[in-house]
């Protein structure tokens, strides 16, 4: 994990504390993120897998302060998000950043490339002209475009191109962090994964810190040094990648790995697959206690009672929220 | 990945609708039509002075000559002996500005009070659609009616009545517009970005509602004459001035017996709304994007 020599390493880049969403509608109030804490170091990429509908993007929204957290506390950089007016954060925008899912729906089709790149520079007031058009060639250089590209519209470029587009402009600011939503779940695979190593040597080089939302497990095991798998506005379970994929602990997390066909090993050293039950509970209502419990293969009375707490198992990094898992076999 | 890749169907269906967007209205023979008409009244406008230079309200020859009777009076004369042909190029230059002037008003306030309510939403938008309803509860005509009566009928409070009564539905339609733009990801990048919330109004959702916002304009502009004409038929327009409305109301009169004198200004302000409907409907298909392909 790349640090940057101003910021001791220990000290989070991004330190979200209990952050809750609401949502109110005609029907009811939506939990949609139900006290969820996490944090990102600099230069790290915190990949957050669920199902959808699991709040994951609402989560990343509300760290961008798209959406208003009802509560909880977002720190940027030792900066506190949370509570400032929308004009108090447009200077602090500069070091929090977003790529979408749809490359296509958040570049305006009416400007070339090089006016989208352009306009970040221009309103924060970075450089002058003849200083932001070569940003916007370097920027380009950078992930893969040709200078020309600059004079093009969005609609003459491909979904991948797009994309790359969509990632130059999150990068225009030099932020520290970005919040990946999806933003290879509308590509073809074999665009996916040039995209994905776009995003990890653009780290490497640049040293900016992922937030990568996505619900494909594959897609985060390629990018995420640590993974947060989140379950109904919940964090279930939270672990370095490695460590996640050794010994996933939460059954939910489990579930989702049996999900994912593994063909590189035989089958007869296949662990056998829990399959879950039904849907995701509704986010009107979520179950009381442990709100995996309606699908849970364990649960135990004590699970529709009391909700589990986040807690270290073993290794301080890998925490999960289950009643169970001491008891619940390894493997 | 290359440049060169061949460009996806779908991309090139949402290219900038400004992009041959003359060109596109060129191959409509309606828009056309609408566009021909539309210059005539507008050369008619133009030229009303150099070739009627004396006040169309003059009596300047014999009352009641039937069109074509006189050549010197293409169109004949009134009952008080008044060039009928004078009095439409005159008032083609009255229901062109009126049209135009009320019209910028009504989209203003309309572009401005759809745009704030739809993307701030909340309590801005509680408020303004509030008003709106209000404004959309009274009919329109009959509010005009009360402005023009209650101030003096002038062709400025003609104008303003207008525009007053005239820009809620195109507030609603801006607003649906701007709601639809304001959860898409263009706005959310942008506010990622850091754009303040004017520039991002300006710069990227109102250029990308324009289209509907420039179609209902061409009709506004065509009711806007309407509404003109019906005022000044009913005796609510500035007495000082010539407009096709008070020539078809002074027609009125001798209708039975000579109709032409009534049917002439009838027939312009026919001429003129038809002009701009038909723009407008061109203007509708040319702007729409799904509609290029063909």
């Amino acid at each position: 994990m790349p640090v940057s020599p101003d910021q001791p390493p220990d000290q989070p880049l991004l330190a979200v504390e209990d952050l809750v969403v609401r949502y109110d509608t005609p029907h009811g109030v939506v939990h949609a993120v139900d006290g969820v804490s996490l944090t990102v170091g600099p230069g790290e990429t915190f990949g957050l897998v669920g199902e959808s509908g699991c709040g994951k993007s609402t989560l990343g929204r509300a760290i961008l302060r798209l959406i208003e957290p009802a509560s909880g506390r977002i720190h940027l950089d030792g900066e506190e998000l949370s509570g400032k007016s929308r004009a108090a954060l447009r200077p602090i925008r500069r070091k929090i950043q977003m790529v979408f899912q749809d490359p296509f729906g958040s570049l305006d089709p009416r400007w070339t490339v090089g006016q989208l790149l352009a306009e970040p520079l221009h309103v924060h007031g970075v450089g002058r002209r003849s200083e932001r058009r070569e940003r916007v060639a370097d920027l380009l250089a950078r992930v893969g475009l040709p200078t020309d590209a600059a004079q093009r519209h969005p609609h003459e470029f491909s979904g991948g191109q797009r994309q790359r587009i969509g990632i130059a402009r999150a990068l225009a600011l030099s932020p520290k962090l970005v919040v990946c939503d999806e933003p290879v779940s509308a590509l073809d695979v074999s665009v996916q994964a040039q995209i994905l190593n776009l995003l990890a040597d653009l780290q490497r080089d640049l040293g900016v810190a992922f937030l990568f939302i996505s619900h494909d497990l594959s897609v985060v095991e390629h990018i995420a040094d640590r993974v947060g798998v989140m379950y109904l506005g919940r964090i279930v379970e939270t672990a370095p990648r490695a460590a996640l994929w050794r010994r996933p602990l939460h059954p939910y997390t489990r579930a989702l790995f049996d999900a994912v066909p593994d063909l590189d090993r035989p089958a007869a050293e296949r662990r056998k697959p829990v399959a879950l039950k039904g849907d995701m509970p509704s986010a009107f209502a979520p179950p009381g206690g442990c709100r995996f419990h309606t699908r849970c293969p364990l649960a135990v009375a004590r699970c529709r009672e009391e909700s589990p707490p986040l807690r270290a198992i073993g290794d301080a990094d890998h925490q999960v929220a289950c009643h169970l898992v001491d008891a619940a076999p390894s493997n | 990945m290359s440049l060169a890749e061949p460009l996806a169907a779908a991309a090139t269906a949402q290219r900038p609708a400004r992009r041959g967007l003359s060109a596109r209205l060129l191959r409509k023979p309606s828009a056309v039509a609408g566009l021909v008409l539309l210059s005539a009244i507008l050369a008619m406008a133009a030229l009303a002075d150099v070739v009627y230079p004396l006040d169309p309200l003059d009596m300047v020859g014999t009352p009641f000559l039937w069109p074509g009777a006189d050549p010197d009076f293409p169109l004949g004369t009134d009952m008080m002996g008044r060039d009928i042909a004078s009095g439409v190029f005159h008032g083609a230059r009255v229901s062109l500005l009126i049209g135009a002037v009320a019209t910028l008003m009504s989209l203003v306030i309309g572009v401005g009070v759809g745009a704030v309510a739809g993307f701030f939403r909340g309590r801005a938008d509680h408020l303004l659609m509030h008003v709106t309803e209000l404004f959309q509860t009274i009919p329109p005509f009959l509010f005009a009616i009360v402005i023009v009566a209650i101030l003096q009928p002038t062709m400025t409070t003609v104008v303003v009545a207008i525009g007053l009564t005239s820009w809620p539905s195109l507030a609603r339609l801006v607003r649906a517009e701007v709601l639809r733009l304001r959860d898409g990801e263009m706005v959310q990048a942008s506010i990622v970005l850091g754009l303040s919330d004017a520039r991002i109004i300006l710069t990227h959702v109102l250029p990308n509602v324009m289209a509907p916002i420039v179609v209902s304009a061409s009709i506004m502009v065509a009711s806007a004459i309407l509404t003109e004409s019906s005022l000044a038929f009913l005796g609510l327009g500035d007495p000082n001035i010539v407009s096709w409305g008070s020539m078809v109301g002074a027609g009125r009169e001798v209708l039975r017996t000579d109709w032409y004198v009534a049917t002439v200004p009838g027939l312009a302000i026919v001429a003129a709304v038809l002009a701009l409907n038909l723009l407008g409907d061109g203007l509708n298909d040319a702007l729409d994007p799904r509609q290029n392909r063909r």
